[in-house]
């Protein structure tokens, strides 16, 4: 990693364009050079600043949000009415098996990605994560990961086995397409890509702090964001066994589930789910840290009982590893295993209720402004209430005995992952908008926005727990009028009236969309503290300078941001505005630092991750491609390594240590 | 994983990547790594437990281990531990000539283990157990055969550290460095000891 000097402090009017910077590698080994581009598409696909990597997965979540939402509109137009043409029945079972792979792996993940990369290190004061290169590494990875999972589709059909592709089901003998194969690969590619980003940030939250940032002042975002950094470190090496596994047997003859010499049809359900329970708070707690720093914001209130939040957090994650086999009540386990996992998921709720009840308490007495991102953050919290208590009734054994596999199940997840997760990224996206590109985002619009997927979402989900408690299979592909029975559980009128809700559901995205475009072009700058936040994030410009903070904050509050604006009047306890935001940056810019080191970008990432791609369709391809994928891999972690390395303190007071790095300085104009 | 060490120069020296919590970016982050590989190793540990006795055709593993062979290699393996702790030390003393001679030292030993490895996968084959032939075969040969990778990728990084100390291309804390292969090395052979126990002294 190479460093930029910067003599002087950056311009001190908010929102003026940065002189860009320009860097002059002087490598040591001429062939490896640093990529130099700071505008254009190559400094985009070259860069190591965690903001501009951060927008990249933003870019893709979003796309693959349409992608999966395509899909889903497909599978309730062919439920709409009895005996659907729209798609036969293979093809079904590839569009719900991908759009569910793509929601969580390629639209869940990535966003709160996105939200962690760009806002952990400006929550906690720091000028980039603690591995630069890693962190590109880890985007081109997922990336490259998606795209070998959606390739499938033009090459002989996609995978078609549900998105916890059971096996034996996605053995050879069931599964005999190539989908799986394109799926297993692309999960692995994309996991390990999630494995290095989680490495990355949890280093990143512990030795990167702002001087004075405690753990218990950090906000509850980046707290929430630590904790599915630990979940994903440790349930991905279990998917991954589960996938390597699954790709021996469909490659190269493996036996582990061929139930004909003798395999457990069990141990795939259990990999899967060690690694598929934690997921699932993988996917919903970064959207619970997102409306812990919302909900405060607009109610004018500080969280109520924040160590509270915090802890059940911590504690939903540590709790969500011992209930993987709730998802297998089903299978038979035996009584013992079964009242334990039963337990320990009915466990798991006292935690969840404890937020819920802290974030209504947050708003009680509160003076709460009803703007779009907190219209989403209380959506989340009705939506995932209902959601969670669909959630308690499957963790009495007996009763989810009849649930299984049925639209009841459906109904759930979709009431935690829309209602709680969706709507609290959409809650982030219309709350950090205007730090990330400097306005807001209309607000007529989100209105329009928020109120199309609240109700789309209820006509969609609602009626599915009706269906499912009448016994409507998931991912069953069509269904007959004689069978559909009459009155109020008519299974025909309710699922036309989910299908119409999808529909809404869409156009409350294509609100959104709208939104967006709308607001790049019409709306004007918005100020610099749009919604008087209360944290770090907002004490650089909107968007944040290149180098986040011009000099590192020093930290003595939690909320530290709002105490910097407010202060107690000792007369009336009541807190009193000293400061604009304005003044707060302007404070920091006449004190900037002089020296500030950022990591230049690289090449290397980007080859690598292409590599590990190809490499990974030579398992599907055959040896040719696997040597092409490996000669890329080599190469680029030659590059990697033997690129100009990082210019140390010693090389700014001019001694030429030891000829391996080089010194690097910016010029401004 | 070869640029872990390389990267380590990066950081280490760097006043601004000195961790809040006293270690560097860079042993937290190899903290992490291994955290993470103990369950992946005991993902495919349960998988081998879960079917080690299930043999449809083919050998048996009671009918071809060899105890005292894989003993043997067994302890060629721990004692790289030590020599790689010596590695360490030398590297914390300043000392080059020695730490280069005990990391060459400790890539022997593990190349042994690996020649080894080799050796007694060619056996099991020409005894009738392929890769293909039973649950119990899958299972042996994915665990240790992915123990063999992580040995393997231990060499290069051993080769790879020496190389830099060579020309003298270190630019943070050598001794760090030196100490961050020698964390992966060793829980290597923490596994080893676990697969070596469940794997061959437990009879199935």
């Amino acid at each position: 990693m190479a460093i930029i000097e910067r003599p002087e402090a950056a311009p001190a009017v908010p929102g003026a364009p940065l002189v860009p910077a320009t860097v002059t590698p002087q490598s040591s080994l001429g062939a490896f050079k640093r990529p130099v581009t700071t505008t254009g598409w190559k400094s985009w696909l070259f860069t190591v600043d965690h903001k501009k990597i951060g927008i990249i997965y933003g870019v893709v979540a979003i796309f693959f949000f349409i992608v999966g939402g395509v899909e889903a509109l497909l599978i309730r137009l062919q439920l709409a009415g009895p005996e659907g043409k729209v798609l036969n029945a293979s093809v079904y079972n590839q569009m719900f098996t991908m759009h569910g792979t793509t929601m969580v792996f390629l639209f869940a993940m990535p966003m709160a990605a996105a939200f962690a990369n760009y806002f952990l290190p400006l929550q906690l004061g720091a000028r980039d994560v603690a591995f630069p290169r890693m962190n590109a590494l880890a985007i081109w990875l997922t990336i490259v990961g998606g795209l070998v999972l959606n390739l499938a589709w033009f090459l002989g059909g996609a995978a078609d086995g549900g998105w916890f592709m059971y096996a034996p089901n996605s053995g050879p003998i069931f599964s005999p397409s190539n989908g799986v194969d394109f799926w297993v690969v692309g999960l692995l590619i994309a996991g390990v890509g999630s494995l290095i980003g989680s490495i990355n940030l949890i280093v990143t939250v512990l030795n990167m702090r702002a001087p004075g940032l405690s753990l218990m002042k950090m906000p509850v975002f980046t707290w929430m964001i630590l904790v599915v950094q630990f979940l994903l470190v440790f349930s991905l090496p279990v998917i991954t066994v589960a996938l390597v596994l699954l790709m021996f047997q469909r490659s190269f003859g493996a036996t582990f589930f061929d139930v004909a010499q003798g395999a457990d049809p069990l141990l795939w359900q259990h990999l899967f789910w060690i690694f598929g329970h934690p997921e699932v708070y993988v996917l919903v707690l970064p959207a619970f840290g997102i409306i812990s720093e919302v909900l405060p914001t607009f109610s004018r209130k500080p969280l109520f009982g924040y160590p509270f939040v915090v802890f059940s957090g911590a504690a939903i994650g540590f709790v969500g590893f011992g209930v993987w086999a709730h998802h297998m009540f089903a299978s038979g386990l035996g009584p013992v295993s079964v009242a334990v996992f039963s337990i320990a998921t009915m466990a798991i709720a006292i935690p969840t209720g404890v937020k819920i009840f802290n974030w209504t308490l947050t708003m009680w007495g509160g003076k709460i402004w009803f703007a779009t991102p907190m219209k989403f953050a209380i959506g989340l919290v009705v939506l995932f209430t209902f959601g969670g208590l669909s959630g308690v009734t499957h963790s009495v054994a007996p009763s989810d005995t009849q649930q299984t596999d049925t639209y009841y199940i459906v109904a759930h997840f979709h009431y935690v992952l829309f209602g709680g997760m969706v709507f609290g990224l959409f809650s982030g996206l219309y709350y950090w908008w205007p730090k990330v590109f400097g306005k807001c985002l209309n607000e007529r619009l989100g209105s329009w926005n928020f109120w199309f997927m609240f109700v789309g979402m209820n006509l969609t989900f609602g009626p599915m727990h009706i269906l499912g408690l009448q016994g409507q299979p998931r991912r069953m592909y069509q269904w007959t009028e004689n069978r559909a029975g009459e009155g109020f559980f008519d299974l025909g009128f309710w699922n036309l009236v989910s299908s119409i809700g999808s529909y809404v559901l869409a156009i409350g995205v294509l609100f959104f969309l709208i939104n967006i475009v709308w607001t790049t072009k019409k709306e004007k700058q918005a100020p610099l503290d749009p919604w008087d936040a209360r944290t770090l994030e907002w004490i650089t410009a909107s968007p944040p300078k290149e180098h986040n903070f011009d000099r590192i904050p020093k930290v003595s509050h939690l909320d530290e941001f709002f105490h910097r604006k407010y202060q107690e009047d000792p007369a009336t306890h009541a807190m009193v505005s000293v400061k604009t935001a304005e003044e707060v940056l302007a404070i920091e810019e006449a004190n900037a630092e002089s020296n500030i080191h950022l990591p230049s970008p690289s090449y290397w990432p980007l080859v690598l991750a292409v590599g590990i791609g190809i490499l990974g369709l030579g398992v599907i391809y055959g040896v040719p491609t696997m040597i092409i994928g490996s000669v890329v891999v080599l190469l680029a972690i030659f590059g990697w390594v033997l690129e100009p390395s990082v210019a140390e303190d010693f090389d700014y007071e001019g001694s030429s240590h030891d000829g391996g790095s080089s010194k690097e300085l910016t010029t401004h104009g | 994983m070869a640029d872990v060490a390389v990267q380590a120069d990066h950081a280490s020296g760097h006043s601004a990547h000195q961790g809040s919590t006293g270690l560097s970016n860079n042993k937290l982050a190899m903290w992490l790594f291994l955290g993470s590989e103990c369950l992946l190793f005991g993902g495919l540990i349960s998988t081998y437990m879960l079917y080690r006795g299930r043999v449809k055709d083919g050998p048996h593993p009671s009918q071809i281990y060899d105890i005292p062979f894989t003993s043997v290699s067994s302890f060629v393996l721990l004692m790289s531990s030590l020599t790689m702790v010596l590695a360490v030390t030398a590297a914390q003393r300043n000392d080059d000539r020695r730490t280069n001679l005990w990391l060459v030292v400790t890539a022997i030993l593990g190349a042994t283990f690996l020649g080894g490895q080799v050796y007694e996968f060619t056996a099991f084959y020409r005894e009738g157990l392929g890769f293909t032939t039973s649950l119990f075969s899958s299972s042996f040969y994915t665990l240790t055969g992915f123990h063999g990778v992580h040995v393997s990728v231990g060499i290069i990084m051993l080769l790879v550290t020496m190389g830099v100390i060579k020309k003298n291309r270190v630019v943070g804390n050598k001794a760090e460095s030196v100490e961050l292969v020698g964390l992966y090395w060793h829980f290597v052979d923490i596994v080893w000891i676990v697969i070596f126990t469940l794997v061959y002294l437990i009879p199935a």
